[in-house]
């Protein structure tokens, strides 16, 4: 590890103050970027501790919609009883994480802003991994990488929460030195088409604050496909939540993770609901839906079926919710 | 002179007993030592700078920055301009400073230029590699009459990938010299104290220092694993020593995990064709089978196909592969998973496509094994009991509903494990204490725990009553820990020393007791003559004015132990379909060993095989990158390994009592490692109705293999 220096603000105009010095990082729960600096992939000159900013850290639930800050913990997040109602998605995507050490740590903020688990960037080949004009987990080994293209990026979006958030319809509240802004989560992610650019829409000096997710699609699940049981990262995860109104279905959505550089939302997904009539069909033809289009490498083609799985076992999930 | 056996384990007090291990509570609070915790005053740290290139030439290399740096106080350069490096993370130069940071900072500031060379790791391909040289080569019988004259016929591509040993302790130790550099002392993390010094002595030599082995002190008091990658100092062990010499300061050298996982040991791949033909009955009549397989630049040896089964006409081809990776050490039990795979699974392919229960066909040819068919014969029967195999299997053409696939699979094994040359001082000091001295090392296996229950149940104390100091080349040399070896050595020369000292005691003391010294025993701290207490045994030891103390042997006189070992396995997996999960059920293992030293060890010791089975299996793979010849998950987060939530209900049967004591002691490291590969793959062929043929079986291999089944039909 590089040497650094270190500050912890109070407030968060201290801490945006402080972000606009040159090579500050913000630093949270820390799980992700230690790891980093250690490893020399990433470097910053000033870590700015953002853990003193308490007001940055709880569930708060309001009338339409809940508030989580950003600085909350896995851990609590867990177990907040507002969030395990409301947003039953997050709970799914939360409780799948096996790692108490990581659930004590690590944050939501720092769930969305963590950096791609690609192996060819975390061993240093760069952001996009490319190398003598080809992408190297095209060209090398790609078996837990996209398969979907967006860009030139080849990794895939490391966040567990964010396709449960963005199914329920979250935005994020960003502050910075230019003020404050909200965008939907699902803008939030993008993908970069250069090594320096950033997998997330985080302006220089600007941090997350909190994502605010409204309370209408009660119904949600999330399903993860993981190799084992133990800590481990999904091969395929996919989120879906439901609007009803008088017992129908007014509203779907489905968000499928780990596939490719963003979240995917699914557009059209209430259509194919609506085409079919019983519930496994439904499933079916969904988990089919959602990987149309899809370009799998030689090595990832299984990351296909596991999608297509990861869909039909969060509707089914999701319904289960429903009729419960 | 006494006579050395083992006592009538119905009247034992310890032996074949369920008491915990000694050292369980100091390393479960943390206060146990181990050498990385080791930290003499004034201690520097080193760091390395490695090669990111898996063939390369060192064209300029300027350490002159590195050099500059305040609180850098030696720099060895291990691979110098021209150097040749042949795999990645390879170690070009040491550096030792007063932090760990200070280290960093100077390797970043070593600037190193490459020439690189194309490099080859995947042996998989074995028809690109660049050279490969022929191995030994076996023919028996007439083998295409009788693959002629076979009802059925299999033929098999299977293969397993180079793994890592994954210590939880990494490599490395603390090396500090006296003040006039004559002698040393270094804290390692070894299975073979007793031989490093002298491994020792000749690296520094090489690099011309000269130091005498008895000059070298080597200290293990804990260790956090070794399987087979521990035997000696590495060069990154000697490097360390003249860090230190060259500082006047100890040095602390460990490796980081990227390199524990890339480069400081390995398990060979082994891939291969292999056809086998079968009677209708059953009956195996014939084998044909290509192998290859790498460990890295040296390539490996051949892999002694067909296992167990000794299958009558026989040929067998070997190819030795070298990569561009780190060369491998042994692996508990060499050579044995591997051959059991490649062996087992075509077997239960033959017994697929007779239609026929494996445990049926595995039995018919027991009149093939060359040892222990009766053993086999016997587990096969138990196993099957345990898991429910009559009830529950199904052949494989079978589904169960729905999208999780149940599975049941077996696999057989053999292992020696005699134990080593051990020597053991047992002292009876004149107070009535007692010690044992002895130069191995306990690699977390409870080693100490063993040596502890023969001495406390030969003198007839508790177990805390014998102080055992162990992990110091100063004590009585002792083998390294390898091969399953340890357990029948140490138990033999502590067993022989103690029972020597006993029988000097009751001649000293048989004129004050007016007792014939034939006629005492020791029991509950007292000499007793039948149920009559004589002396205790404080009193008596008084009595020898001096103390008595001797040094025990292995191998020796009496039958304390032996060689060759039977086992069986039976896996039970879940297999989702849909998404290629394999989740364990359960694992059934029977095992003979001999005479059990301690039951709750010897469990431990097959749970922790099994576990480690579970994880080649299931898991494990060194990714080796084609484009830059990189490891890319030398981590623990991409190199998985078995945690608790996913290896399933463990079931273990020592054999014991009549035919298995009077053996005495055989060693059970590596045995209940070998059969997992094996038999997990058999259960998920049996899920799923057809082969996964690589291991480690994951979610995209299992994928694979079922959409491959779909276009053949």
């Amino acid at each position: 590890m590089r040497p650094f220096a270190y500050a912890r603000p109070e407030t968060v105009d201290e801490a945006i103050e402080m972000l606009g010095e040159d090579g500050a990082t913000p630093l949270a729960g820390g799980t992700d970027l230690l790891g980093l600096l250690k490893s020399d992939v990433e470097t910053a000159s000033l870590l700015v501790d953002l853990k003193g900013l308490t007001e940055l850290r709880g569930v708060r639930e309001e009338e339409e919609e809940l508030w989580l800050g950003a600085l909350t913990t896995l851990e609590d997040l867990r177990t907040a009883p507002s969030a395990r109602t409301a947003l039953p998605a997050l709970a799914d995507a939360v409780a799948e994480h096996r790692s108490p050490q990581i659930r004590a740590m690590g944050t939501l903020g720092g769930d969305l802003c963590q950096r791609p688990r690609c192996w060819y960037y975390r061993s240093g080949f760069g952001l996009l991994a490319r190398r003598n004009h080809q992408s190297m987990p095209e060209a090398g080994d790609g078996r837990y990488h996209a398969i979907f293209e967006e860009g030139p990026a080849r990794f895939v979006s490391a966040s567990r929460l964010a396709p449960a958030l963005i199914a329920h319809g979250a935005e994020v509240d960003l502050a910075g030195p230019s003020g404050k802004r909200s965008v939907p989560l699902e803008d939030f992610f993008r993908s970069p088409a250069r090594d320096d650019e950033r997998e997330v829409d985080l302006r220089p000096g600007e941090i997350v604050l909190a994502v605010r997710v409204p309370k209408r699609l009660a119904y949600s699940a999330q399903y993860e496909v993981h190799p084992r049981r133990a800590l481990d990262w999904p091969l395929s995860a996919a989120a879906v939540a439901l609007e009803t109104r008088a017992g129908k279905v007014v509203d779907l959505r489905v968000v499928l993770g780990h596939v490719a550089a963003r979240p995917r939302v699914l557009e059209g997904a209430l259509v194919v609901w609506s085409g079919q009539s019983t519930l496994e069909r439904r499933a079916q033809e969904l988990g089919r839906f959602a990987v149309e289009g899809a370009r799998p490498l030689e090595d990832n083609r299984y990351k296909v079926q596991t999608t297509s799985a990861a869909v039909r076992r969060a509707v089914q999930r999701a319904h289960e919710r429903l009729e419960a | 002179m006494a006579r050395y056996d083992w006592p009538d384990l119905s009247k034992a007090r310890h032996l074949s007993g369920t008491a915990s291990r000694l050292d369980g509570p100091v390393k479960v609070t943390g206060r146990a030592e181990y050498a990385t915790d080791k930290a003499p005053a004034g201690m520097l740290h080193a760091a390395m700078l490695w090669c990111p290139h898996a063939h390369a030439v060192i064209q300029r290399l300027d350490v002159a920055a590195a050099e500059a740096l305040a609180g850098v106080e030696a720099i060895y350069v291990i691979q110098g301009e021209g150097a040749r490096v042949q795999w990645a993370h390879d170690e070009i130069v040491a550096v030792a400073a007063v932090t760990e940071q200070i280290a960093r900072d100077a390797v970043r500031a070593i600037e190193v230029e490459y020439e690189v060379l194309p490099h080859f790791v995947d042996e998989e391909n074995v028809g690109e590699a660049p050279s490969a040289r022929p191995g030994e080569e076996a023919s028996e019988g007439n083998v295409e009459e009788a693959f002629a004259a076979a009802d059925v016929v299999v033929d098999s591509r299977l293969g397993m990938p180079q793994i890592a040993h994954l210590c939880l302790e990494p490599h490395g130790q603390v090396v500090e010299w006296n003040e006039d550099l004559t002698a040393c002392t270094v804290w390692a993390s070894t299975q073979a104290v007793s031989t490093m010094p002298s491994q020792i002595a000749e690296g520094l030599a090489v690099r011309g220092v000269n130091v005498k082995p008895a000059d070298v002190r080597v200290l293990t008091d804990y260790m956090g694993g070794g399987f087979g990658a521990k035997f000696g100092p590495d060069r990154w062990g000697i490097v360390c020593a003249l860090l230190a010499r060259q500082a006047k300061k100890p040095v602390r050298l460990f490796l980081e995990r990227d390199q524990e996982v890339a480069v400081s040991g390995s398990r060979p791949s082994a891939y291969g064709r292999v056809r086998v033909g079968a009677k209708e009955d059953g009956e195996l009549v014939a084998w044909d089978s290509e192998t290859w397989g790498s460990g890295g630049l040296p390539g490996t040896g051949a892999t002694p196909v067909p296992y167990v089964f000794n299958v009558p006409n026989l040929r067998r081809r070997h190819l030795s592969v070298p990569t561009n990776r780190t060369g491998s050490k042994a692996w508990r039990a060499p050579n044995h998973p591997q051959a059991c795979f490649l062996t087992m699974t075509a077997l239960d392919d033959v017994a697929a496509k007779l239609a026929m229960d494996p445990v049926k066909l595995f039995r018919r040819n027991l009149g093939l094994v060359s040892r222990f068919a009766d053993v086999y014969d016997e587990q096969l029967e138990i196993a099957s009991n345990k898991i429910g195999w009559q009830d529950r299997w199904r052949p494989r053409t079978e589904r169960d509903e729905g999208p999780v696939q149940r599975g049941l699979g077996v696999s057989l094994h053999t292992w020696g494990g005699r134990g080593h040359r051990s020597n053991c001082e047992v002292v009876l000091h004149p107070d009535g204490s007692i010690e044992a001295r002895i130069g191995t090392q306990d690699l977390g296996t409870g080693t100490r725990s063993v040596v502890a229950t023969v001495v406390a149940e030969t003198f007839g104390v508790g177990l805390t009553d014998v102080e055992v100091k162990m992990g110091d080349s100063r004590f009585p040399q002792s083998g390294p820990s390898g091969g399953s070896s340890t357990v029948g050595g140490v138990t033999g020369s502590s067993r022989r020393a103690s029972q020597d000292v006993v029988a000097e005691l009751f001649e000293r003391v048989a004129g004050t007791v007016e007792q014939s010294s034939e006629d005492l025993a020791l029991r509950d701290g007292w000499v007793v003559h039948g149920e009559r207490r004589l002396l205790s045994l404080s009193e008596a030891a008084a009595l020898t004015g001096t103390g008595i103390s001797a040094v025990g042997r292995n191998p020796g006189p009496g039958q304390l132990g032996d060689s060759g070992v039977a086992g069986v396995q039976m896996a039970e997996v879940l297999v989702d379909v849909e998404t290629g999960v394999v989740t364990m059920a359960r694992m059934v293992a029977v095992q003979d060993c001999g005479l059990v030293v301690n039951r709750k060890l010897a469990e431990s010791q097959m749970h922790g095989g099994m576990i480690m089975g579970i994880g080649y299996a299931l898991y494990e793979e060194l990714v080796s990158d084609p484009l830059s010849g990189r490891i890319l998950n030398p981590d623990m987060e991409f190199y998985r390994i078995a945690s608790l939530m996913d290896v399933g209900e463990l079931d273990v049967h020592l054999m014991s009592g009549p035919g298995h004591d009077e053996r005495g002691v055989i060693g059970l490291g590596e045995p209940p490692v070998i059969s997992p590969g094996a038999a997990i793959s058999n259960a998920v062929a049996n899920a799923i109705g057809v082969r996964v043929p690589y291991l480690p079986i994951t979610p995209q291999r299992v994928l694979d293999a079922l959409h491959a089944a779909e276009k053949r039909a």
